[in-house]
Parts: structure tokens; sequence; C-alpha cells
């Protein structure tokens, strides 16, 4: 059991975005079980969650600052990461999340919920249960700082892979030309 | 013991999906709400894009069945151009879609609910996940794997990428497919076939294990709704749909996709951002319907390839005479035998010679002002529902979204729960384990129509009838 606790300590944790990066993650097939040898996931979306753990060595961030829960779980995930990555485009540039951005938050309401919907009892405005959408979905790094990028819609499998090796072995990824896309 | 705990923000994760549940004056549960949020607003922002971009675009909605957006935007471009796509195109669409559904479905079963049924609900959560599964039973769990990348495989093989590929557009596919891939498909069928049989023989060694529990997850009647193909069979990519009652009384089929709207409803509250979608005649919330395994199974006469067509008449023996199978953890069989039967309708295109020809797209202009597309995604019927201007500039849009037509279903199954397990003001753990399980029956795909994840964080809050926090349970 001693060299489990010795093991890096990864997670990965979702905001804004579709989960297409964690698929990507998942399509490192038969590589997931050599990581599942090499690392502990402590956090993720595809593991049963608790709260965000501390002393999480890797963090790979899906998705865009979308809303103020996003904006918490950005600066906790900062506060308890040794190093975080912006895991794919959304998390990068803001991608699709941000194409939302050229439209008032009331705009992007109303049409969902008043015109596009039958029956509108009320558009979703109960803040007790539900998260506030910010103005704009904006990247990570515009809220905090980001060790790393990976970049696509979504990163491919292999460039994760090399992410992730490098990181274990305690570099920050430098990302060769074949890696540098977008979409 | 403190009677009022707040939440505190530490905990207010992403894909955060919340449970609530109210208690009248005498203490008893009047009502219990499953919340979900996050927004992201596509219907409005597609708004000035064009119509040829829409398939790659809508795509992102989601990354667990990005293939059933791209085929379902490319199907409503299709109407826009007023035109029928190459024989070709439409089968390789057709083997997009069910390579969609094997993926899915594998996904679902072997990397987030079958931890539950080999670990045991009460295992240390830590542990309740694929690499906890890799660990307790390493063959099982390099198979769903393996099943899941054969289907990402075929994605790949047809559209040169596993995620988001923009293969599929208004008029056909980009791409056509090799003899040298099909060969190499077809080698891999073996293992995938076994696989596939192997989920079903494991889900009903649990349905023996779990005999008394399943009852009570999500036993309620609803309508049932989706496509069957013109013999009323199982039909995945397109048909005409048909809508079942619970006692297995089909009130309504061969309504034509163009026509969803005159059926199919959406209502809005406060408390969720996921709409509700309702069968019209029935209105809000009567016409409660589900979709996706559980209902297509009910609905349809029969499935065409032979294993699962085997399969299917044993489901049909799990309800009392032609009534529809009622209870919601048969989705998990349902999705399975919808697996096989992908497993081998795939097979059989393979061995179609239609799909190495190399006409796969029809050119037209703008012809119609408005298109829609639908299809069957792995977790229900799917509706994309353009405007244009005769440029093709999008002027609106409107999606149907699968899950959403499960969501006054998943709160009725949550309710359900609820009102049979609490009994006072605290709320066990136990609780919390079958709550969870009981949502996870839908495989929800939150992602789809506002975003969350497979595996869950869940919050349960017990609510007085003034409205005070009296308990919490977080995980």
């Amino acid at each position: 059991m001693s060299d489990t606790i010795q093991k890096p300590r990864v997670a990965t944790a979702w905001l804004g975005g579709c989960s297409g990066c964690h698929m990507s993650f998942l399509d490192l097939d038969e590589r997931l079980i050599e990581l599942a040898d090499k690392v502990q996931l402590v956090y993720s979306p595809i593991a049963d969650v608790k709260e965000f753990p501390k002393d999480v060595d890797v963090t790979l961030v899906e998705g865009a600052v979308t809303n103020d829960e996003n904006e918490e779980m950005a600066h906790i995930i900062r506060r308890r990461s040794k190093y975080v990555i912006s895991f794919g485009d959304c998390a990068t540039t803001g991608n699709v999340t941000a194409m939302r951005n050229r439209f008032g938050n009331a705009e992007l309401i109303d049409r969902a919920y008043k015109e596009l919907a039958d029956l509108c009892n009320s558009v979703p405005n109960d803040h007790t249960f539900l998260a506030s959408l910010r103005e704009q979905a904006i990247p990570l790094h515009h809220l905090i700082r980001v060790d790393a990028f990976l970049h696509g819609c979504p990163p491919t499998p292999d460039e994760i892979w090399f992410a992730i090796s490098e990181l274990l072995q305690g570099r920050i990824p430098v990302f060769k030309t074949q890696f540098l896309r977008y979409g | 013991m403190s009677e009022t705990i707040t939440i505190s923000p530490v905990t207010r994760i992403e894909g955060h999906a919340k449970i609530t549940i109210h208690l009248n004056d005498k203490g008893e549960v009047q009502d219990a709400r499953f919340h979900v949020n996050e927004f992201r607003g596509f219907e409005k922002f597609c708004e000035g894009r064009m119509v040829w971009e829409m398939p790659g675009l809508t795509s992102r909605i989601c990354g667990i069945c990005p293939a059933s957006h791209l085929v379902t935007s490319a199907k409503a471009g299709d109407d826009i151009l007023a035109i029928g796509i190459p024989e070709t195109a439409e089968k390789l669409r057709r083997m997009l879609t069910l390579a969609q559904w094997i993926q899915s479905h594998a996904l679902s079963f072997f990397h987030l609910s079958s931890p539950d049924f080999l670990l045991g609900f009460e295992a240390d959560p830590a542990l309740r996940n694929i690499f906890g599964l890799l660990a307790h039973d390493k063959d099982f769990a390099v198979r769903g794997i393996r099943l899941r990348k054969f289907g990402q495989q075929v994605i790949e093989m047809l559209g040169g990428r596993r995620i988001h590929t923009p293969w599929a557009v208004a008029g056909g596919v980009r791409e056509a497919f090799t003899r040298e891939e099909r060969d190499a498909l077809l080698a891999w069928y073996p293992e995938v076939r076994e696989t596939a049989l192997l989920a079903i023989k494991t889900i009903k060694r649990v349905h023996e294990q779990y005999s008394k529990e399943i009852p009570s997850f999500g036993n309620f009647q609803s309508l049932f709704m989706g496509m069957v193909g013109p013999n009323g069979e199982l039909e995945y990519y397109g048909g005409n749909l048909r809508v079942m009652d619970s006692a297995g009384n089909i009130i309504a089929n061969n309504i034509d996709p163009r026509e969803y709207r005159q059926d199919f409803g959406e209502a809005s509250e406060s408390w969720s951002y996921l709409k509700f979608p309702y069968y019209k005649p029935l209105g809000y919330p009567k016409g409660i319907y589900r979709v996706g395994p559980l209902a297509r199974l009910n609905i349809c006469d029969s499935i065409t390839t032979p294993l699962a067509e085997q399969e299917r008449r044993l489901f049909k023996k799990l309800a009392p005479s032609s009534e529809a199978v009622n209870n919601s953890f048969y989705f998990h069989y349902a999705r399975l035998i919808e697996m096989l039967f992908a497993v081998e309708k795939l097979e059989e295109l393979l061995h179609d010679p239609a799909i190495f020809g190399t006409q796969v797209r029809s050119k037209a202009e703008i012809n119609r002002l408005e298109g829609i597309g639908a299809c069957e995604a792995p977790r229900g019927t799917l509706f994309h529902h353009y405007w244009v201007d005769e440029n093709g500039v999008l002027q609106k849009v409107n999606m149907l979204i699968a899950t959403a037509q499960n969501n006054m279903a998943m709160n009725r199954t949550v309710r359900q729960i609820a009102m049979q397990f609490i009994d006072g003001p605290k709320v066990s753990e136990g609780i919390l384990n079958r709550i969870e399980a009981g949502i996870r029956c839908f495989d929800p795909c939150l992602s789809c129509s506002t975003h969350a994840a497979g595996e869950m964080p869940l919050e349960v809050q017990l609510l007085g009838a003034d409205g005070r926090v009296l308990d919490v349970k977080r995980r």
C-alpha cells in the first residue's frame, strides 16, 4: 500500500465545456491501465467525486469559466494543485463556450426558456439552487495562473499522454509543432 | 445536532447536480427535485452562423455523443437543401450512428455503472470507478475499455477523428470508406461480439443479485416515445415516431419527426436549467414521457438482428402480458440489448457492398428556409430545427435533446425513492446511494442540454415546510 500513497495525485475537472476533452482522456484506451499503475486519480467527473482534495500534483481543467461556481472551483483547484493545466480549447481560449459572449445573458436565457418554451412558468432564476452566469465566459488563465496549455477541441490522446508523462517527470510539457493546433 | 446546515462554497463544484427534498408540516416528503446547473446558450449563439458549419458546431454540444448531433444536424441540413442523399452516404451515416451507440452504451455500462454493480453500492467511493474496476476485475474492465475503443475506432475510420469530426454534412458525408478499413474492423468482431454478450450476462446476474431493490428504482407509469422503422422495428437513424402508454397501448403512431412540435412541448421552471418536455395532448406535467433504450425497447415490435431479438423477447417478459416495462432500472438491460443490436447491425452493414460507393454527397443550394433533422441518439430521440435566410445563415435554432425528455421522469424517480425511504428529518447514507443509482439508470448526459458528468457529485438537501435546510448530505 505504501507505494499507492507515493503515486502522483492527478485530478481532472470540468467547467463550462462539452466533456469532449474528458472523452479524449478516456480515448487513452489501454494506456489507462498503465496510467492506473502510475498515478492516483483523486478527483474526476468519471470517478465518484467528493470535494476537490488537497495536495494534488497535477490537475487538468476542461472548459471555460462560465458561472460563479466555475470561478470558485477554479480558485480551489489553483490553491490545491501544484500544476494546473488548461485542458483543451475552451479552457485555453474560451472557444465554443465563449461564443455566447456576443449576446447578453437576458437575451440568451429568454431565447431558450421563454421564446422556445411552450410553457414558461419561470426562466431558471432561483439561485438558491442554480449557478449565476457570468456576463462573459472566459479562458481559465484570465482568472487563475495556469502552468501549461493543451490545445485542441479536443486534445488528442497522444497529446494528453505526452503532457501527463512530462508532468510526471517533473517537467512542464513543451509542445512540439504537431500539437500546436486549435479545433 | 444542528438543525440548519448551510451549503459551503467549497462543495459548489462543477457539474453539480443537486437534489432537494421538501417536507410538509408533518415532516413527510411532499416533493423532491433534481436540479441541473449549467447553461451554454447554443440556441441563441448559433444565430448568424452558416447551415454548412452547424454539424461541426453542434457536435460541440456534447463530447459523449457528438456523432449523434453531427448526423442530426446534417439531416436538418439535407432538409434545408430539400434533397435526398446518396445511398452510400446514408449507409455510412448509419454506421456512424451505430458506432456512437456502441461507444456510448459501453461507457455507460462498463466505465460508469458497472463499478456499482461489481464493487457494490456500498463500496468505498474512492474505488468505485473505472480504475477501481481495473484493480477489482482487470479482464472485465479491459474488455469494456476495448469495446468502447472499437466504437470510437469506427468513428475515427469514417470521420478521420474520434471526437468532433466534421465528416457528416448537409447532403451526405465528406469522405468514402475503404475495404482495408472494413477488413480491419471485421477482424475485431469475435471479441466485440463476445464482450457485448458478456455485458448482457453480467446485467442478468445483477438482476438476480438486487432483486429486492430493483422494484423501487423509478418504477412508475409514463408514456414512452421513440422512432420505429416502417415495420415497427427498432430504428436508430430515420423512422417515424411512436408513443406508447404504460399499459402497452400505442396511442400515437407514424408521426413524421418534422411535425414534432405539434406533439411535444417544453416547459421551463425557475429551479433547473434543464427544460421539461411533455406530450402536448396530455399537457404539462401529465404528459410525462421517457425516451432512450427503455422506451425504444418498449415501443418496437421487433429487432432485425437475431441475438438482440432473442434478448428483446426476454425483456418483454419483465412486464405482465402486453404492458410496457415501467421500471427504470431496466434501462440498463435495454441499453445492453441495444448495444448488442448495434454490434450485429454494424457487422451486417460492413458486409454490404453499397458502403464502398464513391458518391457520398449531393450538392444543392438553399431550397427551404426551415429544416428539421431527427435521429435516435444513445439516450433518446434528438431533434435539430433550423430556420435560415436565403443564403443559409441561421436565423433561429431549436433543439429538443434526448436527456431533457427524461427530465420529468428523473424527477419522478427521485421523488419515488425519497417518499419510500425518507421518514423524519435525517437523510441516511443508504438513501443517497439509492437516489444516485436511480438517476444513473437514465445515463443522463447533462452535457447535451446543459452540462454535467456521467458520475455526478450529488448533494441532497432536506428542506422543512418553511424552506429551512434541515439536513444536507454530499458526495
